[in-house]
């Protein structure tokens, strides 16, 4: 299954990569594959934007602006101006399973 | 002073014994699951019970581990931490547990519990320098979205390895020799994943279907001399039916079709199956109020809008969906819903005002 295409802000600079691989170990989506002894992006539009790469990417070749997608979460952040979290669950008994 | 306090703690029952580490005794954990764990997971499936369901954080010892037995790092979520156990039946292992406030791996490593602070602060509590004599820890995939793996490094000197994305693949990936397929590194989210999702999202909805209802009711039994219950209830019944459609329809069909619904977009997936089940209900039942056509319109308008509205929500327990995607489709889609809404009641008032006959 796959998301909206062209959304993500993933950002990848091949020049800056070591070719350590923890990408290709940490996406979930298949993102990254292993190419030449450096990472390369397969499909941009499989990235959920979950900030595995970019945390643990020790030579900074990955950004991305990642938070959680769930509209609960937004649509909260857009009444109280706060950053998109999990934290819904006061009373409704959350969105996190 | 730490055995003493050992002894107070009550002993778990899916305990059976304890180990002793250079931290002092740690719990050995069964692999089997009883009734109260299939219980337990029914009830933090379906509703708020998964607040509190949490098992104490720190070590804990599978089988007769050894100081060259594997570490595995899960969270403190009891649901999680269940399936971990089952996996590892017959193995000789080390589980730690992070404190994740009885959240999952994933929501915790995005909300930054299951995090490399409190990682570090795990494995220095239970003395893990001590207890193990290799420097490896076997993380859950889905644990780097938290947990900065060159920072734990650094930190306390274990190097991290991050495992299967599920529980289930640990036996295989350790046979492998510690080696993940693309299988084991990719999400899967199965029909069966997706429906077992689905109470969470019908059951907020139907925490708000009492002021629905009460809204629909109000407006058909409003009459020039008071509220009548009779044009309530005649009035307002195939609207209440279309209302209840319209929250399966988002909460329960759209996402068990996910991957059969047409188009990318969650809101554009739940309008549609919103559109078919006004459709389907107005043939099969043929309610009252399709006599008017204002409430053609408004049926029409008002509860594939709900529909997709809700279908939306399921975004936050999809394991595919971004928060840019969302964003954009909460941009355009909340205008189109706000006007829906607005125009649905304009609608409904020009209605009453005919039923009245002031038009």
């Amino acid at each position: 299954m796959k998301y909206l295409s062209n959304v993500t802000t993933l950002k990848y600079t091949r020049d800056t990569c070591t070719g350590c691989g923890r990408c290709v170990e940490v996406c979930p989506q298949r993102v990254f594959e292993m190419r030449d002894k450096r990472a390369a992006i397969t499909d941009r539009d499989q990235c959920m934007e979950c900030g595995a790469c970019a945390l643990n990417c020790e030579f900074g070749a990955i950004t991305v602006n990642s938070g959680v997608g769930c509209a609960a979460a937004i649509i909260n952040s857009m009444v109280t101006g706060g950053p998109p979290t999990c934290d819904c669950s006061d009373n409704s008994a959350g969105c996190c399973g | 002073m730490q055995t003493l306090t050992f002894v107070k703690r009550e002993v778990p029952y899916w305990t059976t014994g304890t180990v002793a580490t250079p931290a002092g005794p740690v719990f050995r954990i069964s692999t089997e699951w009883t009734r109260a764990d299939t219980w337990g997971m029914v009830r933090s499936r379906t509703g708020a019970y998964r607040l509190n369901y949490a098992v104490t954080p720190g070590l804990y010892a599978i089988g007769n581990p050894a100081d060259d037995s594997d570490v595995f790092v899960t969270a403190n979520y009891k649901l999680t931490f269940d399936m971990l156990r089952r996996e590892l039946k017959g193995m000789n292992a080390w589980v730690l547990v992070l404190d994740t406030k009885s959240i999952n791996v994933w929501c915790a490593a995005g909300k930054g519990t299951f995090g490399a602070d409190e990682l570090i602060k795990r494995i220095a509590d239970a003395k893990l320098d001590a207890v193990v004599k290799h420097r490896r820890i076997i993380l859950p995939q889905l644990g780097a979205v938290g947990v900065n793996a060159s920072v734990v490094q650094k930190k306390t000197g274990f190097r991290v390895i991050f495992g299967p994305v599920q529980a289930c693949d640990i036996p295989a990936y350790v046979q492998a020799g510690y080696k993940k397929t693309k299988e084991m590194g990719t999400i899967r989210f199965s029909m069966l994943d997706r429906l077992v999702l689905t109470p969470m999202e019908i059951n907020p909805a139907m925490k708000k279907f009492p002021w629905v209802a009460g809204g629909i009711l109000l407006i058909f039994g409003l009459q020039p001399q008071g509220l009548l219950f009779k044009q309530a209830w005649l009035g307002g019944l195939p609207f209440l039916i279309l209302a209840l459609l319209a929250v399966f329809a988002g909460a329960l069909v759209t996402p068990v079709f996910l991957p059969f619904v047409p188009f990318r977009s969650f809101a554009i997936k739940g309008w549609i199956v919103g559109v078919l089940s006004v459709f389907l209900a107005l043939r099969f039942f043929e309610p009252v109020s399709t006599r008017d056509p204002i409430l053609l319109i408004v049926a029409y308008l008002l509860f594939p809008a709900l529909s997709s509205y809700i279908a939306l929500q399921f975004t936050g327990s999809t394991t595919f969906t971004g928060m840019s995607g969302v964003k954009k489709e909460l941009r355009i889609g909340i205008p189109l819903y706000i006007g829906a809404a607005c125009l649905s009641l304009l609608l409904m008032t020009v209605y009453k005002l005919k039923e009245w006959g002031f038009v």
